[in-house]
């Protein structure tokens, strides 16, 4: 299903396989002629930093606030210099800054990996951004295990953990490029700070035409009556799918929600998830301990009695070389997992 | 026979400066007879600097704090919150009987300044974090096209925090001469001399190899205090930071150049004692 896709950000082509056609459209050159999925073949991270140019020529208050990542000096820093910062590779600063910008009225785009925002500088994520209420917006990429064959050192597999406990914090995961697109759009005049977690390389595009993103609100991808599969994350929203597929072909119907917005959660989805097909299983790239499937463990343990079964990151250190995908279906998250996971609640009931 | 005369001070900002800061430093003391003690040396150390900021520096208004084009100042070292409140309340951003209040609960003044408290831009006290704040809001300013500066005052034993340094060298790459850092160099932290911990010097040399216009004054002194802050920038094109050398627990012997002044809870003997030290140092 996932396909291999010429990186198309210049500084990063370590992740390209030699002889693919380069047919992705350079970010920022997006056409109206272009279908749905040729606008989309591109990395989540590409798709956002098209929508952030795109946003940022219309209104001054955005600001692109590098960390040395590769690309958008070039993208953004060329075309508007007047709205383009380089912090350099020191992402505490990188935050600091961010928040000094945003208390002075702009709307800074922080840019730098997940790991590097939410573990390194979690402090001025804590106090400088969140706990100011400040509208920061911390874009990060290399979400999950989506460095693959770089290493653990720049996995972040307990972020979501991390930034969900911190105050004012709106926690935004987009499945697709264009989910991505549709959140930052969506998101532009949020009054306080957010955290957007991308992946690095191209995911399979899941959503197949534009829709309504709504924050806070879970999205139905699938009906089902027997068991809900909730997923965040690209590839396991794709995983939920297929493994709607495994279980339908056994005669059982999954919903699948995709929970693109962690905080606030949507508890509403939850509720109905849990009072009209009595079991929940949670998938995601990130630890069992402290992301989407603990935050779905609070809400549905505190109003409803339905069980909840989590595929997820287990504890230990990832130190396996494989692609995003493989490294998942390595660490048990893969959509046989989560059937069995689903069949074992449904033989429950 | 004469009727005793009756003494009435003059509004604070009457007082010449050296009276001003007898004043700082009262509250001070009396702040840290609050069960939970209070930072007493640094906030002792800076208060001459923190006075001069905010009586003949800052281009603010407490009657419109929100003022786009206002000057913005970080506390960078938070603890120094008491010597904080008492120039805000002197100033006209708190009321005065407020400081009674310090650290008490349900107070807006708590051990480390909280955004609510009126003229706090951002609240602080994990050290580090102010001088990327400032940096932010000066590359906002200088890109708004707005004549407002930052000022940032952090402690020395502070610059042990590497993000000191990102900020620095961000701050120097932008040419931001509408930053001012301040450091509060009294040159003791809480286990002793910043130079037998993790040494600091040569300081100065160490900003200027940074990229910033450096200049070193007695922090306690109103003339050199007035004229470093009349002539900023130090250099266009560049940061300034002014190293203040200081006395931990200035004006007050008990305390002068203790590390154990750094935090300290007053018992009314001792309380009485600081006063008596305060008042017998008031024309030094």
């Amino acid at each position: 299903m996932s396909e291999v896709i010429t990186e198309t950000t210049a500084g990063t082509t370590a992740g390209a396989s030699a002889g693919t056609p380069a047919r992705v459209p350079a970010p920022g050159a997006a056409t109206a002629e272009q279908s749905w999925a040729e606008r989309y073949a591109v990395p989540a991270r590409d798709a956002y930093r098209r929508t952030l140019l795109d946003l940022a020529r219309v209104d001054p208050r955005i600001f692109c606030v590098d960390s040395d990542m590769g690309g958008l000096e070039t993208l953004f820093g060329d075309a508007l210099p007047e709205q383009y910062v380089n912090v350099g590779i020191a992402e505490a600063n990188l935050l600091g800054v961010s928040a000094g910008l945003a208390h002075s009225g702009l709307l800074p785009y922080a840019n730098t990996i997940a790991s590097f925002a939410a573990a390194r500088a979690c402090e001025q994520l804590k106090v400088d951004v969140a706990g100011n209420n400040l509208p920061v917006r911390v874009v990060v990429t290399h979400a999950g295990v989506s460095a693959g064959h770089y290493g653990p050192t720049h996995h972040a597999v307990e972020d979501i953990a991390i930034v969900r406990t911190l105050p004012h914090l709106t926690v935004v995961v987009p499945c697709d490029a264009a989910e991505a697109e549709a959140a930052v759009r969506a998101t532009v005049d949020l009054p306080g700070p957010l955290y957007v977690r991308l992946g690095r390389a191209a995911t399979p595009l899941v959503n197949d035409a534009p829709y309504d993103f709504r924050l806070g609100e879970a999205r139905l991808l699938r009906e089902g009556e027997d068991v809900t599969l909730v997923a965040t994350g690209p590839y396991p929203v794709v995983m939920a799918l297929e493994a709607a597929e495994l279980l339908a072909r056994q005669g059982h119907s999954a919903r699948v929600l995709n929970m693109h917005t962690i905080k606030p959660l949507d508890t509403a989805a939850l509720g109905r998830a849990a009072r009209e097909t009595g079991g929940i299983v949670t998938v995601e790239d990130h630890v069992r301990v402290g992301g989407l499937g603990a935050a779905v463990c609070e809400a549905v343990a505190e109003d409803h009695h339905c069980p909840v079964r989590r595929i997820g990151v287990p504890d230990g250190y990832l130190d396996h070389v494989a692609g995003e995908r493989e490294l998942l279906e390595y660490a048990g998250v893969h959509p046989e997992a989560i059937a069995a996971a689903a069949l074992g609640l449904a033989r429950g009931r | 026979m004469t009727a005793p005369t009756e003494t009435v001070s003059p509004p604070f900002a009457e007082l010449p400066f050296r009276e001003q800061a007898f004043r700082i430093r009262e509250h001070i003391l009396k702040m840290a007879t609050a069960p939970q003690g209070a930072h007493v040396g640094g906030s002792l150390s800076c208060a001459d600097v923190l006075l001069h900021l905010y009586t003949r520096v800052l281009d603010i208004d407490p009657q419109e704090p929100d003022r786009p084009d206002r000057d913005r100042f970080v506390l960078s070292k938070g603890h120094a919150a008491p010597a904080l409140y008492a120039v805000l309340a002197e100033t006209g951003h708190l009321p005065v009987e407020e400081l009674a209040t310090y650290t008490q609960p349900g107070s807006r003044l708590a051990g480390h300044p909280l955004r609510r408290v009126p003229g706090v831009e951002f609240p602080t006290g994990s050290l580090g974090h102010g001088l990327s704040l400032g940096t932010g809001v000066a590359l906002a300013m200088r890109r708004q096209g707005r004549p407002a500066r930052a000022f940032v005052l952090l402690g020395d034993g502070e610059l042990q925090e590497g993000s000191v340094w990102e900020a620095a060298m961000s701050a120097a790459q932008y040419g931001l001469d509408n930053l001012v850092a301040v450091v509060d160099r009294n040159g003791l932290q809480i286990t002793g001399g910043t130079e037998e911990c993790v040494a600091l010097e040569p300081l100065a040399e160490r900003w200027r190899s940074f990229g910033w216009a450096a200049v070193e004054i007695d922090g306690h002194d109103e003339a050199a205090l007035e004229e470093t802050f009349a002539a900023l920038p130090a250099r266009t094109g560049k940061p300034t930071v002014v190293i203040a050398r200081t006395v931990k627990g200035r004006g007050v012997a008990l305390f002068e150049g203790k590390k154990k002044s750094h935090s300290v809870q007053l018992n009314p003997r001792l309380y009485q004692r600081a006063k008596k030290d305060l008042r017998s140092g008031r024309t030094a």
